[in-house]
């Protein structure tokens, strides 16, 4: 029975190590045990200065999906995301990298189309727009150039 | 020339100690995986280990936890960053204290008493009379240590770290106003699985650290109750600057 209960603490201490383990990893740390059962789109932007993978794609301020790889094509990156299944995004659909308030990470927004065709799976999405460069704005800014515009 | 004569025995004095280490670790490597392991002494030292370090590091987890809620709260407000307290403890948890605080614990703990159980084994010649029956005393009394301390480091850091967490949840959002949504929002985009790996890493390493150098100092002690004492008190003085400066390296190699 001593030797009984000495496996039957080891089992819980495992149990509960293994438990913490998981809890960081794939609830703090996002990693995917099971595959995500969404779809996925690409787009080529000019610019991902800043974007991570893992990033948010949303509309609306709601998470819709995520960033999954970024890759050089034809010197533009070619960004990969993973959309979560039912969310259907039209083939017009405008994507822009933005910050989250000032200091905040990068996302990609989608604003929505109007057009009746769907991106399909592995589909290309067209427009796609860089982040705001803010360091150029203030150059611009600082030699006036904002107003000639 | 007196002077060059000592420099000189000192030389060889430490490249042998460093030597008996490594032999000593290479030993009880090869034992580990050459023979079948004796489970249920493993598990006998697993909850030697492991179990019954459980609470300390629970309470030292959650209060680490707390005070990094604390200071990372005053630190952060100097700035306007409050936002960023989840991610910051949460980094500093995974990544750094975690597995250095939990290791140093069970240094503390379970390491001193290894290391004076094996000594005292030593004087009172049952080691010896392992051999005398043919028996592997790294078999049966080093690896089950060893393999028993890397598997249940990492998890007792999970332990600190998650209890941790919560730590400074209780105190950022509860007692300091943060908001929840804001704790642990911004901690996971911050936090990726790398970060996790990265302190599993580095506690394997602490657990092999500790055991190591415990057996080691209580394998080959000196006699007498004095030989026993100084043993344990080494064990656990060299394993504890051991672990801050292989965490240096280690981060560093990996940063």
């Amino acid at each position: 029975m001593k030797r009984f209960d000495t496996e039957v603490l080891v089992g819980l201490f495992i149990i509960a190590g293994i438990l913490s383990l998981g809890y960081l990893s794939i609830k703090l740390g996002k990693m995917e045990i099971i595959g995500s059962n969404g779809y996925e789109v690409y787009a080529d932007f000019t610019n991902v200065g800043g974007l991570k993978l893992g990033a948010q794609v949303e509309i609306a301020g709601i998470e819709i999906g995520r960033v999954k790889s970024m890759t050089l094509q034809d010197y533009k990156a070619r960004v990969l995301m993973d959309i979560h299944k039912g969310v259907m995004l039209q083939d017009d659909v405008i994507l822009s990298i933005k910050t989250k308030g000032l200091l905040g990470e990068k996302y990609v927004s989608v604003q929505p189309g109007a057009s009746d065709e769907t991106v399909q799976p592995g589909g290309r999405i067209r427009d796609a727009y860089p982040p705001v460069d803010i360091e150029d704005l203030i150059a611009k800014f600082a030699f006036g150039k904002v107003e000639e515009k | 020339m007196n002077l060059i004569r000592i420099i000189g025995r000192a030389g060889v004095r430490l490249t042998r100690n460093l030597g008996s280490y490594g032999l000593f670790l290479m030993n009880t490597l090869f034992w580990t995986f050459s023979s079948p392991l004796k489970t249920g002494r493993v598990i006998e030292q697993m909850s030697f280990i492991g179990v019954k370090s459980t609470l300390i590091v629970l309470l030292t987890g959650a209060f680490t936890g707390m005070v990094l809620g604390l200071q990372g709260f005053y630190a952060l407000s100097k700035f306007g960053g409050e936002a960023m307290l989840g991610p910051t403890v949460a980094l500093s948890l995974i990544r750094e204290i975690g597995p250095v605080i939990s290791a140093l614990m069970v240094t503390g703990r379970a390491g001193s008493a290894l290391a004076s159980e094996i000594g005292i084994m030593r004087i009172t010649e049952q080691i010896d009379a392992y051999e005398v029956m043919a028996l592997n005393p790294y078999r049966y009394l080093v690896v089950p240590n060893l393999v028993a301390a890397v598997l249940c480091f990492p998890l007792l850091a999970a332990l600190f770290d998650v209890l941790g967490i919560w730590g400074g949840y209780v105190v950022g959002v509860k007692l300091l106003g943060l908001s929840p949504g804001t704790y642990f929002g911004e901690m996971t985009v911050y936090l990726s699985s790398s970060d996790v790996f990265h302190g599993i890493y580095k506690s394997l390493s602490f657990g092999l650290i500790v055991a190591w150098i415990c057996c080691f100092k209580g394998f080959f002690t000196e006699y007498g109750a004095k030989g026993v004492s100084k043993a344990t008190t080494q064990a656990v003085v060299i394993c504890s600057v051991l672990i801050l400066v292989w965490d240096y390296f280690i981060t560093s190699v990996s940063f």
